[in-house]
């Protein structure tokens, strides 16, 4: 451990990290929301998912500091009577949640597929990169819609709001797959070139263990520029078909679907149900893809273009 | 009057840690229809030189001291605006890599004719004649239809053909070509360089050469001047400094050629490497790889003698006197 | 350039199969058809005898082949909620999205070119650092909070702006539009703003990178050295050659535009296929989800094919044939 963090401390990246004010801002905040986000269930002033604690009598509650407001709904109360500091704090963590499994998903897809792409070449090479070069043409989202409508409208919403979670990861991660790949693949063609990937080869170790041993590691510094984007992405992604009524069901609202139910009461006033949940996704993607660009800046890694 | 006075430059680039200092005390003098070669190994600072005569030295690099006088007037205090009338229309240069320099989505026409509207403000017509004419002279089979191809479509020695078509276009008064064949088939090369010398003399336009080749700055050029680390260490007539190098430097450099090598040996190589332009050593830059290096060597700077017309910056070479 | 469209076709029939075998299998899965059509009060024996009658015994090859001859036929069956052919009811509302579309594509391309030009070339001014800061908030808010917003600020706030649907309307042969119309146009702008309001800050963002990275070639020093103005070199040395990649990125913006409009047209209530989409898949109308899907398709193989044929005939480097 104390290895790990001398490694931390005397890398360029930490160097440069100290110096960029921004940095530092964007990665505080985001450290904040998943503190706060993922221990709300010991922080949080209310449980959103426990019954006993809602009472409709409580619903559309103004912000604390409005009037009418009530001092123990700081942030005011949805149109079911929850609290909305509660309910965010959980939404944020179901945001969070999706959007990094979907990306480690991706990841594992993308990279194992770039790798074998990469480094076998020929037939496998060129029919995987045309299902990548097909897939990308598509977006993902556009995908995404069609894909969860189908599976909506034949399990039916009540069904499909116990998988919503599941399908949500499982559609988002599979669709962004090619973006790795490609950037692995071309970075396993330019390491094959090199000479310490021969020599590792002739003292006799198999392919998969050459992949992941020695090439691997040599490709992660686009790797982890694409996956800061594509984690903001991803939370994008969520909140989008959620706000479609596609994604996490209201009883397990995510901030995408918080702002949905929100929606239907902005013109009746109830401005709080919608804007606390934007601001916070606002935020989070922000902080992200903030971070995303000064990753990108410091380690200007060869990315992959069209 | 000299063509081209360059006096005393020095440039710097700004870093994130420190300034460096690229160029320092840099002088040399040309005149109309001299040809004058640079050479050094890379990084000593001679494509540095050659840019800095246009400002044209790349970003965040500037000229902080000296100044370049071209038929009197001084560069260096040329506003963007008034220096872009000299460029490309009185001073034109050429690069290293053909494939490089030509825009690769405009065609080589558009890339010729442009110069001619902008600096002799000539109609369409007018200027793809004079245009096809220039190619015609860089022998350019078939020019009236190479004219409106892309760069892609040509081969490498063909491209470079074109870029000296471009730098002759206007009649310049000087060429500075920039290491013009390095990027090209070593075949191609000596052909390429004839040309260039051929059309220097029969247009009579004054040429910088920039090169670490020393056999083609015999070739073409009259005078010569060798850097090193960021200084001129030796400047003379051509055929004098290869025949008698004053500085060790240059003398090293001329046993390295291969043709001066002896058979069954190995070549003659000058140890160690040249410092960094952000570790140069105190003293002769060129003191820790010296046999003649004395105590004065490595503290104090020598200057290049002013006198004679080979002039040299070597404590060694002037207590020996020069041979 | 024959081999470049031949191959493209295989392409764009390779995906126009997947989608139509998609859209075979829900077709089935999703409610059942007798139900749709009988209602709840038909005995069991009636229902065999339909279904027979029907060809829904028949085997899966059989049934999805006389799908294909009908789908191609342009009978995609009758949509369950509006009791008409889905094509036709999707293709009525087909200008809506286009126009939409074509609106926010409008705003796109005039601000995202001179912006990203700008800030490439201008990198340290504080008005190149202002926008280069708004952008990256303009790609961290989604389309349907820029929406609301935007509902919110013009419409309710200051109601310089309608806040829902298209306004008048006229028809030109079968094409409603919207943009002849100074109600039809009003109405236009803050959708069109919404749906931009992501694209056009990344657009700004490729823009300019691709341009800076331009300027540092060594054709832009051999430019000044020729002592060619500076409005030349920007804007015809290396604003083509910034263009170029920007053309790939854009064919494959089309199609997240075309999700976005779901979202924006949802928000702004505007008649379009996005809209109706949604619609259908909260009623279960399947022909229209497969109506929808197939023209969604059919414009992403097409606008793809043009980008690369549009790339294939800027780009002088690139030869047709040997491209994909």
């Amino acid at each position: 451990m104390r290895k790990l963090w001398q490694a931390v401390a005397g890398s360029d990246l930490y160097y440069h990290f100290k110096r960029d004010k921004v940095a530092i801002a964007s990665f505080s905040t985001l450290m904040l929301m998943v503190l706060i986000s993922f221990t709300a269930p010991l922080i949080a002033p209310f449980d959103p998912y426990d019954p006993m604690q809602i009472d409709i009598m409580n619903s559309d509650i103004p912000p604390s500091w409005v009037e009418n407001g009530e001092e123990q709904f700081k942030l005011g109360t949805d149109a079911q009577g929850r609290d909305m500091l509660s309910t965010m704090m959980y939404g944020t963590r179901i945001s969070i949640t999706i959007g990094l499994l979907a990306v480690c998903l991706q990841l594992v897809i993308g990279i194992t597929l770039g790798l074998v792409a990469g480094y076998f070449g020929g037939r496998i090479d060129s029919i995987l990169m045309r299902i990548a070069d097909i897939q990308l043409s598509f977006s993902t989202l556009m995908v995404a819609i069609i894909v969860l409508a189908i599976f909506q409208a034949s399990l039916g919403a009540d069904l499909y709001g116990e998988y919503a979670l599941l399908m949500l990861v499982l559609v988002i991660g599979i669709a962004e797959w090619p973006q790795y790949a490609r950037t692995v693949r071309a970075s396993v063609l330019a390491e094959k070139e090199k000479e310490y990937v021969d020599a590792v080869r002739v003292i006799g170790l198999g392919p998969m263990r050459i992949m992941f041993r020695h090439i691997l590691p040599n490709t992660l510094s686009p790797v982890l520029v694409i996956s800061t984007v594509q984690v903001a992405n991803a939370i994008m992604s969520e909140a989008a078909l959620s706000f479609l009524g596609l994604g996490m069901p209201v009883n397990q609202p995510s901030l995408g679907s918080l702002i949905n139910a929100g929606f239907e009461f902005i013109l009746s006033g109830s401005w709080w149900i919608t804007t606390f949940p934007a601001i916070a996704l606002i935020l989070l993607v922000l902080v992200i893809n903030l971070l995303g660009d000064w990753l990108r800046d410091v380690l200007n890694p060869k990315l992959y273009k069209g | 009057m000299a063509l081209l006075e360059v006096d005393s430059i020095e440039v710097r680039f700004p870093l994130r840690e420190q300034e460096v200092i690229a160029l320092r005390d840099v002088s040399f003098q040309l005149d109309r229809g001299e040809r004058l070669g640079i050479v050094g190994e890379s990084g000593a600072g001679k494509s540095v030189a050659a840019f800095a005569i246009l400002n044209l030295i790349s970003r965040p690099g500037y000229i902080s001291e000296g100044e370049i006088r071209f038929d009197g007037q001084n560069l260096v205090r040329l506003s963007e605006s008034q220096l872009s009338r000299v460029r490309g229309d009185r001073i034109t240069m050429i690069f290293q890599d053909p494939m490089m320099t030509l825009n690769p989505v405009l065609t080589i026409g558009t890339q010729m004719m442009e110069c001619l509207r902008t600096h002799r403000h000539l109609g369409e017509r007018e200027a793809r004649e004079i245009a096809v004419e220039n190619l015609k002279k860089v022998r350019i089979p078939s020019a009236e239809a190479r004219i409106d191809q892309y760069p892609h479509e040509l081969s490498g020695g063909m491209r470079q053909r074109v870029v000296i078509a471009i730098a002759l276009l206007t009649e310049p008064d000087l060429i500075i070509a920039d290491e013009p064949t390095t990027a090209l088939d070593v075949t191609i090369q000596a052909e390429i360089m004839a040309l260039l010398l051929e059309l220097c003399e029969t247009e009579n336009v004054a040429l910088i050469l920039i090169t670490h080749d020393l056999g083609v700055v015999a070739q073409v050029t009259q005078r010569t001047i060798v850097m090193y680390a960021g200084r001129i260490i030796e400047e003379g007539p051509t055929r004098a400094l290869i025949d008698r190098p004053q500085h060790p430097y240059t003398e090293g450099l001329i046993q390295a050629l291969p043709e001066n090598a002896v058979s069954g040996q190995r070549l003659n190589q000058i140890p160690g490497m040249m410092p960094t332009l952000t570790a140069i050593p105190l003293g002769c830059s060129f003191n820790p790889r010296c046999g003649h290096a004395s105590d004065r060597c490595k503290t104090e700077v020598p200057l290049l003698s002013t006198d004679q017309d080979h002039r040299v910056a070597c404590f060694w070479r002037m207590q020996q006197g020069a041979r | 350039m024959f081999a470049f469209l031949v191959r493209r076709l295989i392409q764009a029939v390779l995906v126009m199969f997947v989608i139509s075998l998609i859209s075979f299998s829900i077709q089935d899965n999703l409610g059942d058809p007798l139900r749709e059509m009988l209602g709840v009060a038909v005995s069991e024996a009636e229902r065999e005898r339909l279904r027979e009658e029907l060809g829904l015994n028949d085997p899966f090859l059989e049934q999805y082949w006389r799908f294909l001859q009908k789908a191609v036929q342009g009978d995609l069956g009758n949509s369950y909620f509006f009791k008409r052919p889905a094509l036709e009811v999707i293709m009525e509302k087909l200008p809506a999205t286009v126009e939409l579309v074509l609106g926010a594509t409008l705003i796109i391309v005039t601000l995202s070119v001179p912006i990203g030009v700008y800030c490439a070339i201008r990198p340290k001014t504080w008005l190149a650092r202002t926008l280069m800061g708004l952008s990256i908030i303009g790609i961290s808010v989604p389309v349907f909070l820029t929406a609301i917003l935007l509902i919110y600020v013009f419409s309710i706030h200051l109601g310089w702006f309608p806040s829902y649907g298209r306004g008048d309307t006229a028809m030109i042969g079968f094409w409603e539009t919207g943009l002849l119309t100074r109600d039809g146009l009003i109405h236009l702008v803050l959708p069109s703003i919404a749906l931009s309001s992501i694209m056009l800050p990344l657009f700004i963002r490729l823009i300019r990178s691709e341009m800076m990275e331009c300027l540092e070639q060594d054709y832009i020093r051999f430019a000044r050295a020729k002592g060619l103005s500076n409005r030349r070199i920007w804007f015809i040395h290396a604003l083509k050659n910034t263009l170029l990649p920007v053309i790939t990125v854009g064919g494959v913006q089309i199609g997240t535009m075309i999700a976005f409009t779901i979202l924006t047209e949802t928000v702004f209530q505007w008649p379009g296929m996005g809209f109706l989409f949604l619609e259908a898949v909260n009623r279960t109308d399947t022909p229209l989800i497969i109506a929808y899907m197939i023209i969604v398709g059919l414009i992403f193989v097409v606008t793809n094919t043009l980008v690369d044929l549009i790339y294939g005939l800027v780009d002088p480097t690139v030869k047709l044939a040997r491209r994909i």
